[in-house]
């Protein structure tokens, strides 16, 4: 039986809006486990975001609609952006429109937005937030275009369908371009999903926080919206860092079971991807913020150096 | 193992070490900087190894085998000591910020592939596209030699160097004799030995490593 591509659209989109609080969920429970504490359930995400739907919205009285906006907005992209990364299937309607720089732009987007949103308040949280967001965005935006470009060069497309399916069927075998560019994007995901030593996710310390200093001023449904788009977005990065540098288990053929299949396979490469994750965070101490250009800095190079190794050695 | 998947490792030895190199220009702690010229030996004795079973030249296992001694237990072990005994726990400083560096390295590889694409062009052997690496590592020892202040990695900048001239051999010619690499390999060790006493006689004079000082020196008059 085969699968009209445009329900395994839907469908995908579907599990990214469904599966991505269980992965924060999964990720927060191991690292507990790792400190030594013991976890809450893999399902309390969905408990957060259930009881933030229920509560109320509070505005302050000066918020314009650029506020009131922007949650529908960063939860529109980010949902947007689940439907481009081909992770179930590799014919996907919207992946055909969209390539990978597209999915910067959306990205882009919704960082934009987020900062504003942080200063229309005028609260010094929110405009501290935000300029330590798009400091951080001037750095890493150019290094995610790069590792890109990296692997685009090696695939010869920008199109994620395109990449996945010449990475896929090519010799993966060490590929120093290839190489270089992972260890650039897992550096990069790190500083876009403002994990450990960026920017941590569990911290209200003034000094340190950076998005969550931006969305200081949400709560009720906005909050909702906004905690759950970081959810997919952390979720987005792992998905599109296994789609592209260990493509295996998309299904091609478009049929129901190699639609199961690929389901299986991203569950447990994005389990995986938790544990290293985990590991990673566990590992490193959160750096200062002032140090941050020379850890963006190396993510470029790397970057670079995968582009400039695919033209010397390849 | 067919010819393939060796030319594929040596290009990605090649990566490696100029990787090592890249990392050696921004490390900042002086250990560190010591493990990852450890690591650019080791990466650089596989590649030996790997080209002299490619190229059949057995003469090539017995420089990897010295490069390997020499440079990944030898040398990091004296300058170790040496730090250890001159009591160094400052970080490196440099002349030009790390972010800086990094945008002149790259510069410099660009410049070292330009430089090498008419030669890669003309060379039939398997190793002819490390070469620009191997002018690139060369590029970058000179770099960091220039970037930094302190007496000792400075000497880790030329040693760095010294990797990246015999990483042009093996990749330009497969290797130089035997006699010649023999010499090379003393002469490094030597170094090490001079460079050692040279460490302790400015140390006592300045008090400090840093080449700034020297500045100073001059007749009393």
């Amino acid at each position: 039986m085969n699968l009209n591509p445009f329900i395994t659209e839907i469908l995908q989109v579907m599990i990214v809006l469904g599966v991505s609080p269980a992965y924060v969920g999964w990720v927060r429970m191991l690292k507990c486990w790792s400190q030594g504490r013991t976890s809450p359930s893999l399902f309390q995400p969905y408990r957060d975001i259930r009881k933030l739907f229920v509560k109320d919205v509070i505005l302050a009285e000066n918020a314009s609609w650029i506020f009131r906006f922007t949650p529908y907005l960063v939860f529109g992209t980010t949902v947007l952006a689940g439907g481009i990364i081909p992770m179930l299937s590799n014919d996907l309607p919207l992946s055909a429109t969209a390539d990978v720089i597209v999915l910067v732009a959306l990205f882009a987007i919704a960082r934009f937005f987020t900062a504003l949103a942080g200063m229309d308040i005028g609260t010094a949280f929110g405009g501290m937030g935000s300029s330590r967001e798009m400091t951080i965005a001037s750095l890493a935006e150019p290094a995610m275009l790069m590792a890109i470009f990296t692997i685009s060069l090696a695939a010869r497309s920008t199109s994620l369908s395109q990449i996945v399916q010449v990475i896929y069927s090519g010799q993966p075998l060490l590929r120093p371009s290839i190489a270089f560019a992972f260890i650039a994007f897992v550096l990069i995901s790190l500083a876009e999903t403002g994990r450990i030593p960026v920017d941590n996710p569990a911290t209200h310390l003034e000094l340190t926080m950076i998005h969550e200093a931006m969305i200081l001023e949400y709560s009720g449904r906005h909050l909702a919206l906004i905690e759950w788009a970081g959810m997919m977005k952390l979720l987005l990065f792992m998905a599109l860092g296994a789609v592209l540098f260990f493509p295996w288990g998309i299904d091609a053929s478009g049929s129901a079971s190699g639609g199961v299949l690929a389901f299986m396979f991203l569950l447990l490469k994005l389990a995986a991807s938790g544990v290293i994750l985990v590991l990673i965070e566990t590992g490193l101490a959160k750096m200062r913020l002032f140090r941050l250009t020379e850890f963006l800095g190396s993510a470029f190079l790397m970057a670079t150096l995968g582009m400039l190794s695919f033209f010397i050695l390849e | 193992m067919n010819l393939h998947i060796a030319a594929q490792i040596n290009s990605f030895l090649a990566a490696l070490v100029l990787l090592t190199a890249f990392g050696m220009l921004v490390q900042k702690r002086i250990y560190g900087l010591i493990h990852l010229f450890a690591w650019q030996g080791l990466f650089l004795s596989l590649n030996t190894a790997i080209v002299g079973f490619v190229a059949n030249k057995h003469h090539l296992y017995i420089s990897s085998v010295l490069t390997l001694s020499l440079k990944v237990f030898v040398l990091p072990y004296i300058l170790h000591v040496l730090i250890h005994r001159l009591k160094i726990r400052k970080e490196v400083e440099t002349v030009v910020n790390i972010p800086m560096t990094m945008m002149i390295g790259i510069a410099l590889v660009i410049f070292s592939y330009h430089l090498m694409a008419p030669i890669r062009e003309l060379s039939t052997l398997i190793t002819r596209s490390t070469l620009a690496v191997a002018l690139a590592t060369v590029m970058l020892g000179l770099l960091m030699m220039i970037t930094r202040r302190h007496a000792v990695t400075q000497i880790i900048g030329f040693l760095a160097l010294e990797n990246g001239l015999f990483f042009a051999a093996t990749s330009a010619t497969y290797g130089m004799p035997l006699v010649v690499e023999l010499g090379v390999a003393l002469d490094v060790l030597i170094a090490a030995f001079i460079f050692g006493i040279f460490f302790f006689h400015i140390h006592t004079t300045f008090d400090s490593l840093d080449v700034e000082q020297m500045a100073k020196l001059k007749e009393a008059g």
